[in-house]
This record gives structure tokens, sequence and C-alpha cells, in this order.
């Protein structure tokens, strides 16, 4: 919720960025989010992220919020050494075994009579 | 199956023993499919069925990465075949939980007087239920993207190639996604930043 405070801020905010040289606006600033974090935003372009972060707190706070939302999905891996409980039922493995023996060893083709 | 099948592939490198390979890794398998798909039974079969793939290609396995990364990608690339056969990746709209900017293109963001760590916040019991709830409440062709950019940890390029999408399509889902993930995690990241 935005008070009054906080929307004056925001103007001043505005001018600050129209005004000084070099700086980008918060949607330009949200563009280059996920190039800056992947590590192929141009040099120019972090510098202008980074000076656009010195002044307004608002994309600072955002940006640091979302970096900790992605290191926080990364948690949700399954490992493949992590103990999962889980019975494999027979009919499973019975039908995968089936499946790959089948592929391994395909019915043979019928010898042909040699005397044709 | 027939008590005369045999369950042992013979091939020069060495010899499989399906029974084992199946024991040792469906769980897990079937763990990350479900998470993908988000029912047990569309992921059992899917993952039957990578198991399959998997042990017919196993005798040409060329050791560049460890039999298990190589079959997470398996069990990846079958999840998502599985994904657009039920026409789930069909592209939506996410318009909902994004960021805000004023008349003039500017954020609104409500002040954060602290941010918890990561480990601070996976202490808490609930949480990863927490964030797997977030996920599973996108639509999957945002969620995928997550899953596969920042849980399974492929890079963008390998996205792309996964979901047969351009580079820059996966960077506008991973972002809108990204984006209200934070949105819907926030009462619990503000509510520990408040506490630690």
């Amino acid at each position: 919720m935005s008070t009054k405070f906080d929307v004056i801020k925001r103007r001043v905010k505005r001018v600050m960025l129209k005004s000084l040289p070099g700086m980008i606006t918060c949607r330009e600033f949200e563009n280059f989010i996920v190039d800056y974090l992947e590590g192929t935003l141009p040099e120019t372009q972090i510098k202008l992220l980074e000076r656009h972060i010195k002044i307004c707190r608002e994309c600072k706070d955002y940006l640091a919020a979302y970096q900790l939302t992605t290191k926080l999905s990364a948690a949700l891996k399954v490992a493949p050494d992590e103990p999962v409980p889980s019975d494999v039922p027979q009919d499973l493995i019975d039908a995968v075994a089936n499946s790959v023996a089948s592929s391994f060893n395909p019915p043979r083709q019928a010898k042909k009579d040699s005397s044709e | 199956m027939p008590v005369n099948q045999p369950k042992i592939i013979q091939e020069p490198r060495e010899s499989i023993d399906i029974e084992k390979f199946i024991r040792e890794n469906y769980g897990w398998m079937l763990a990350l499919a479900e998470s993908m798909l988000g029912e047990r039974g569309t992921a059992e079969d899917t993952v039957q069925e990578a198991l399959i793939k998997a042990l017919n290609a196993l005798p040409n396995f060329e050791h560049r990465s460890s039999v298990k990364t190589w079959l997470r990608r398996i069990t990846v690339n079958q999840t998502i075949t599985t994904m657009r056969k039920l026409k789930r990746l069909s592209e939506v709209t996410l318009d909902e939980h994004q960021p805000e900017f004023d008349n003039f293109g500017c954020r609104i963001e409500e002040k954060w007087d602290s941010f918890p760590t990561p480990e601070q916040l996976l202490e808490q019991k609930h949480t990863r239920q927490f964030i797997e709830k977030a996920l599973k409440s996108l639509p999957q062709s945002y969620s995928i993207v997550v899953r596969l950019r920042d849980v399974e940890g492929y890079n963008t390029s390998e996205v792309a190639d996964l979901l047969g999408v351009s580079e820059s399509n996966v960077k506008v889902r991973l972002h809108r996604a990204r984006s209200a993930l934070k949105k819907i995690l926030e009462p619990v990241l503000r509510r520990e930043g408040a506490e630690s």
C-alpha cells in the first residue's frame, strides 16, 4: 500500500532518473534482470543497472527478493542419491524387462528355404 | 514375465542387471517426473517409458557424463514429451503477480527491512512445501521453465533445446514465472526476514 510519502518519493526519483545522465528507468531495469543474473548482460548495461540500483531502493529490494526466490527454487531439486521411499511395482519391472529383452532379442525371421 | 526370460542384457562393456537398475533409480525418477507433472499416475507411466528408453540406449552410453545425469536428462525429456501429449505446455499469459509500476514507470515495491538467507528459510519445516505449492500454482508452461532452469540447473540454451523454443522465449517465461513466485512467496520471505 503506497502512502502519500511513497508517491512523493517516487516522483522525486523519477525526476532524478530523467535528469541525471546515464540513467535507466525501472521498466528498463526490469528488462535487464534475467541477463544480469545469467552473466550475459553487456558491460555497458551492467553499469547502467548498477547505477540505477544506487538511486532506486525499490529496484534494489526487488532484485534481492527475486534472487532469493531463485535460490529457494533450487532447493526443490530431487537428488538421485536422496533416498526416496517408493516400492517398485513388480509388474513395472516385468514390463520394462520384457520390453527391453524383446528389443535386444528381436524375433528371428523365419529362415528362407535354401532350396528356393 | 515368463520364468525363462533373461533379465540380464549382455553387451560388450558390461552386463546390466535390469531389475537392480530399476530398483536403484525408480524412486528418484518418479519423484522428479511427479514434481514436474503434478500427479502420480501419469508420472509412473512416464518413468516406465523413460526406463525402457534408457535401458535400450545404455549399451551405447558413451560415459560423457555420469549415468545418473544421463538418466535424469532422459527422465526430463520423457516428462516433457508427456506434457506435450497432454497439451500442458501450450502458452498462456501470466499476468498475475507481476511487478507493479506507477504511471511514470517507477517501480512500486514495499520496503524490505531485511532479507532472510535461503538457509534460514529452508530450516523452517514448511518452506519447501510452500515453494512447491507456489510453483505448482503457476501455469505449467511457466513452471516448467523454472523447474528446468532454477531447480534442475540446465542453462538457458539447454532449456530452449529441451522445450523446442527460442532462448528469448525461455528468458521471457523465466522472468515472468520468477516474478510471480517472488510475489507469491513474499509473505513467507518477509515474515522470516522480520524474525531473523
